[in-house]
């Protein structure tokens, strides 16, 4: 099985679950914590490419995430996101926060 | 001669974690005899993940309760109304205030409210302390083509 993350140095970037709702965001909450301290990581790059649902409770995970990396002077992105989770995205306020990538229809 | 367009549903789960994707997936099985729009089961999946949601991390702090969920069809109106009987709200109007939450350790945004109102086009909110929630959304199905 492909693992969720994959780390280069000081970046790492998080393979998003097809659901990102509150039953899944405990685990990644603390996952993606215990990585980006283990391996003191300083910029963190959140792949949506498989994500299908995600709601308030995934927004919370993203604006966490986000705390902790400036926290320890990194950054985050949000990368490939499809049309629904942009939505979701845009009703959250969530694109003022971090660096949004959207899907570019070439992938 | 029955009315093909009536349709119901009632359903009681455990208020896990775990449930949150079953109440999604059942709330769009059931209304998909009414052809909505890949948007349109979208946002109601959403606005049902929030209050189902809110059932799960809020009305019940020690033992593990049930949560409600009810669907009706009528026409093209969808009503589904999630209900669970743990502590209520004393303030309900502060509560569906955007970026209003009692637990913000937990991550919570505070924007369950804000994404049921913005998914769907009726929403009611029926609560007492000690007694419970109800929350009652509506949306009519297929209204984007006419």
């Amino acid at each position: 099985m492909e693992r969720e993350y994959q780390i280069e140095g000081a970046e790492m970037t998080y393979r998003m679950p097809k659901e990102v709702d509150h039953h899944k965001a405990v685990i990644l909450r603390d996952q993606m914590d215990r990585l980006i301290e283990a391996h003191q990581i300083r910029r963190l790059v959140l792949d949506f490419s498989e994500t299908e649902f995600m709601d308030s409770s995934g927004i919370g995970v993203v604006i966490g995430r986000a705390k902790t990396m400036k926290f320890y002077g990194g950054t985050v992105e949000a990368v490939h996101l499809g049309e629904r989770i942009q939505k979701i995205c845009r009703a959250s306020g969530l694109h003022r926060m971090i660096t949004i990538k959207e899907e570019d229809g070439n992938d | 001669m029955t009315d093909q367009t009536r349709n119901h549903m009632h359903l009681y789960f455990d208020a896990r974690s775990v449930n949150e994707g079953f109440a999604r997936l059942v709330v769009s099985a059931f209304m998909t005899e009414m052809n909505p729009t890949l948007e349109e089961l979208a946002d109601v999946k959403t606005a049902v993940s929030e209050a189902v949601t809110n059932a799960i991390v809020h009305a019940y702090s020690e033992e593990e309760r049930q949560v409600e969920l009810t669907c009706d069809r009528c026409g093209n109106e969808l009503t589904v109304v999630v209900e669970d009987r743990g502590i209520g709200m004393e303030d309900v109007k502060s509560a569906m205030q955007p970026f209003y939450t009692t637990k913000p350790e937990q991550e919570r945004t505070g924007m369950g409210f804000a994404f049921m109102e913005a998914f769907m086009d009726q929403v009611a909110v029926d609560s007492r302390p000690g007694f419970g929630t109800k929350v009652t959304m509506k949306k009519y199905i297929g209204k984007e083509n006419g």
